[in-house]
């Protein structure tokens, strides 16, 4: 039998950043850390099973009219720090985006020896078809920022140089 | 070898890219999948696979019994950060700027 798989709307990103599980925990978590990289959003959260997992626009998203006081709303599943974070996700930027509803989004975070940690993000993205598109970048040239890998990209520089490479 | 190089020398392979540009258009596929649009043993395309996991171009994930490969941008990206952005974004403007300039004279 040819076991053919289902086709998959499931994203997967991995990056290894020079930097302690600790320091991608907090980066991924604390407020001063996630307006510092990507789409630089401040996080809202409350990190037990069932808090919440918002963010709120930072000082460049606000400057774009129509943006809501939350910007990505959701659930926190799994809460293992600095281990394993797994949430539901929805974005509430564009009502487009935000009619498809809660996806499921979890951060793995592994040290792999030498001072290198590995991350994971594994995006569920069933039903989402515009949220995919968004998240691999679809939408980058129109300044919709470049998605998963330019955020872990900009994540990995500011954890390793203190310094962001992201344009605005 | 430094992470650059294992991706250079993982994207200088038309094998290679081939199985990319597959996971490209439908993403988290099993090894007999891929296999399935090659012409080349189970062995071989293992091989190329096993070449663009340690470049981190896949990332392969189980899901139930099976093994699934996911297409990993993000080491591209940061090839692209570092020197498409740093070296040669201000001069491809600077001749867009040109362009637009002797165009509207």
């Amino acid at each position: 039998m040819t076991a053919m798989a289902e086709p998959t709307t499931t994203q997967v990103y991995r990056v290894y950043i020079s930097t302690s599980p600790e320091a991608i925990w907090d980066a991924i978590t604390k407020p001063e850390w996630t307006e510092r990289y990507g789409y630089q959003g401040v996080s809202d959260f409350d990190l037990r099973v069932g808090g919440k997992a918002n963010m709120k626009p930072g000082a460049a998203m606000r400057a774009f009219a129509h943006v809501p006081d939350t910007v990505i709303d959701g659930e926190f599943l799994e809460v293992d720090p600095p281990r394993r974070l797994k949430q539901t996700w929805r974005m509430l930027m564009d009502p487009g985006l935000a009619d498809e509803g809660f996806t499921t989004l979890t951060y793995e975070i592994e040290p792999v020896g030498e001072g290198v940690t590995k991350l994971t993000v594994v995006h569920e993205l069933e039903h989402a078809p515009r949220n995919a598109h968004v998240l691999a970048g679809g939408i980058e040239s129109q300044g919709g920022g470049g998605g998963w890998a330019w955020v872990l990209s900009d994540l990995k520089s500011v954890l390793e140089t203190g310094s962001h490479m992201a344009a605005g | 070898m430094t992470d650059d190089d294992r991706v250079f020398k993982a994207l200088a392979d038309p094998t290679r890219r081939f199985l990319l540009d597959r996971l490209f258009v439908r993403d988290g596929r099993t090894l007999t999948e891929l296999e399935s649009e090659l012409e080349m043993t189970r062995f071989g395309v293992m091989k190329h696979l096993k070449v663009l996991e340690e470049a981190n171009l896949v990332v392969a994930r189980r899901s139930g019994r099976e093994k699934l490969h996911y297409l990993n941008p993000v080491p591209i990206r940061q090839i692209h950060n570092r020197w498409i952005d740093k070296y040669t974004e201000h001069r491809v403007s600077a001749l867009l700027d040109l362009k637009s300039e002797l165009e509207s004279a």
